[in-house]
């Protein structure tokens, strides 16, 4: 299936065309804004609750706001927090020196203060002066599965558990899964995972429960601030476009799409991103591929060992004659 | 189809939100200092530290004893096969018994490591070139009876014939089961296991026809010894070469195969394998230094399976291996522009 759809990308086909569905509603997909992402996890929860995923521990990491750690079997969306000592385009953070009490200093003897990344504020007071390395900017990103037009788990899948929707989306069957765990590392970018205790693999699945019945996932229903956009990928790309510009215009020139690309090492993705930094520090592979595209040049290569196996144990049996 | 809740922008009742310009207000600088960062630019950026990638959830005594079991079975197999055309019997024999035995393991690991274990026909549910695992699933379905009948003869003494045509069959097929497994791991997201495709095949095979040398050292009566002497010999070679190359063009992601339990492991490999191939020639006529030989191309086989496999696990839980080469791979496009 992946090779075909391969090919079937040359001449700009559609992965639900080219997965052999005759007719089929266009391919939807989701937009993520992360400049407008205000870090409520409101959809974490909202995909938590309407696709029924248990429970998978409630720890404190200290990593920012961000106890989720990852996308996993029972995280489908999850919302990354990163702070940065650096401003967000041309915005003024208003964080001002507080001038310790002098009991403080005292105290300290001598030792400088140092910074500890979230300087207690200071209310306005109509003359913001801002004070050199005490700019701050925290970016926050919904992860999500990107539905890759070529989808590594689904090209190594044995079973055809995964499969591709009339939507053009990736999807485990859960009826079929047998839980070899193949589709794990084949993944570039961390997805899909097993559930321990279920021995199945699961991942986002676009709510294609809600999709079949023309309703939006229930991430991109819950987020209040439309970070999340769903709807048909050819007009999101068009969106994420126009708003890449605009931000560039303004001065957030840091503003980048993260699998708009067609062209890129999974042909673009159907969930895609904008983001304000390099994708690895959304915890992204910044050049993903998918792996069975050396897939031919693999079994070649394991053709060549079979037959050089096959070739030389004959060989050491007939050269040494009777020895 | 507008069955689906899509908002055009500019609609009605759309969420301010959405259009909100972060960071656009405040006084215009020329220089963004927001470029310059507190503390200088790390060889790599990473989210916390944290992997980019999963980790394989196979279990290691499964999924690696898979791969030297599998690679045992293949080239006992062939070389079985061969053996009993050139006139040694016991080699044969020993080796047919061997392959079954460990075609054995190697179903009972790929069933055992499975999330749902009761479902593995479902393995058979489709064919897939895509898959390797498919591919592998159906060359089991192919070999396992071959080979089953071959032992099965050889020690009943019953159906000659259809033990000679399991037999030739698992012979031919043997070589494919060792060799697909260079597929199988190398067709993920783990770096190492990735960027090492070219050799693995080489590495797995050389691998395998050394285990199938050892086992016939061990089985065989002096007289018969021979082919298994020369074929754990020659794969231990060719084992040898296919890692230093692997080693020179890996780069950063050869270091897992070097550092850590992985590194040891295929460190433990190649010296069992020197050691065998050293004790296996200079030891010919002496059976105890040839099953000691034996025991060590086993030895070395193992190692260098468990190694190959941790190393790569290895390199998928440190998000540098994934996010180093990726980068020197955007540089490299971009460099010529």
């Amino acid at each position: 299936m992946g090779l075909d759809l391969r090919v079937a990308a040359e001449h700009g086909l559609d992965p639900a065309t080219a997965s052999g569905y005759d007719t089929h509603p266009p391919r939807m997909g989701f937009f993520t804004d992360t400049s407008v992402c205000i870090g409520c996890k409101a959809c974490e929860v909202a995909c938590k609750e309407w696709n029924a995923i248990p429970e998978d521990g409630l720890t404190f990491t200290g990593m920012s706001y961000d106890n989720t750690v990852g996308l996993g079997a029972d995280t489908w969306r999850h919302v990354a927090f990163v702070e940065q000592p650096r401003r967000l385009g041309r915005q003024e953070t208003h964080l001002a020196d507080v001038e310790l009490p002098a009991a403080v200093t005292a105290q300290a003897a001598g030792r400088t203060a140092v910074s500890l990344g979230m300087p207690e504020s200071r209310p306005p007071d109509g003359h913001p002066h801002p004070v050199r390395d005490m700019e701050f900017r925290w970016l926050m990103s919904s992860d999500v599965c990107k539905h890759c037009t070529h989808a590594a788990c689904l090209d190594v899948c044995p079973t055809g558990s995964l499969f591709r929707t009339e939507f053009g989306t990736v999807v485990v069957q859960e009826d079929i899964c047998n839980g070899c765990g193949y589709c794990v590392p084949a993944c570039p970018y961390g997805v899909i995972d097993q559930r321990r205790d279920d021995g199945r693999v699961w991942k986002c699945t676009l709510c294609y429960d809600r999709l079949s019945v023309g309703q939006e996932p229930a991430c991109a229903k819950s987020c209040p601030t439309d970070s999340i956009q769903f709807g048909e990928l050819t007009e999101l790309r068009e969106r994420a476009e126009t708003r890449v510009r605009r931000l560039h215009d303004q001065g957030v020139a840091d503003a980048r799409l993260y699998g708009a690309d067609p062209g890129d090492g999974v042909g673009g993705t159907g969930a895609f991103f904008l983001l304000l930094d390099e994708p690895e520090v959304y915890g992204l592979p910044p050049d993903p591929v998918v792996t069975t595209r050396d897939l031919p040049a693999m079994w070649r290569r394991v053709a060549v060992a079979a037959a050089g196996l096959l070739v030389g144990l004959v060989g050491v049996t007939v050269i040494g004659g009777g020895r | 189809m507008n069955r689906t809740d899509v908002r055009l922008d500019g609609a009605p009742g759309l969420p301010a939100g959405r259009e909100a310009v972060v960071g656009s207000a405040g006084r215009w600088r020329r220089r963004q200092r927001g470029e310059r960062l507190m503390v200088p630019k790390a060889e790599f950026r990473s989210y916390y530290g944290l992997p980019v990638l999963n980790a394989p959830t196979w279990r290691a005594a499964d999924i690696a004893g898979y791969l030297f079991l599998g690679g045992l079975a293949g080239a006992s197999s062939t070389l079985g096969a061969a053996a009993e055309l050139a006139g040694r019997p016991r080699l044969a024999a020993g080796l047919k018994v061997g392959a079954a035995g460990a075609l054995g393991g190697s179903l009972y690991a790929l069933i055992h490591d499975l999330g749902r274990p009761e479902r593995f026909l479902n393995m058979l549910r489709v064919f897939k070139p895509s898959s390797p695992m498919s591919v592998g699933s159906w060359l089991l379905a192919g070999y396992g009876p071959l080979a089953g009948l071959a032992a099965g003869s050889q020690v009943t003494g019953l159906l000659p014939r259809l033990g000679r045509f399991g037999t030739a069959g698992a012979a031919l097929l043997g070589p494919a089961v060792a060799a697909y497994t260079a597929a199988l791991i190398a067709d993920t997201a783990v770096p190492t296991w990735h960027e090492a495709y070219r050799e693995l095949p080489a590495l797995f095979v050389g691998s395998a026809a050394a285990s199938a040398g050892g086992l016939g050292l061990l089985v065989a009566p002096a007289g018969e010894a021979g082919p298994a002497r020369r074929a754990a010999v020659l794969g231990t070679a060719v084992e040898l070469v296919a890692a230093r190359r692997m080693d020179r063009r890996l780069g950063l992601v050869a270091e897992p195969l070097r550092e850590g339990a992985g590194g040891w492991l295929l460190r433990a490999g190649r010296a069992f394998g020197i050691g065998g191939a050293v004790l296996a020639v200079a030891g010919r006529r002496s059976r105890t230094a040839t099953a000691l030989a034996g025991a060590a191309f086993l030895a070395g086989a193992v190692c260098t399976r468990f190694g190959f496999f941790t190393a790569g696990v290895a390199s998928a839980r440190d998000p540098m291996y994934t996010v180093t080469p990726q980068r020197e791979r955007l540089a490299e496009k971009e460099a010529p522009r």
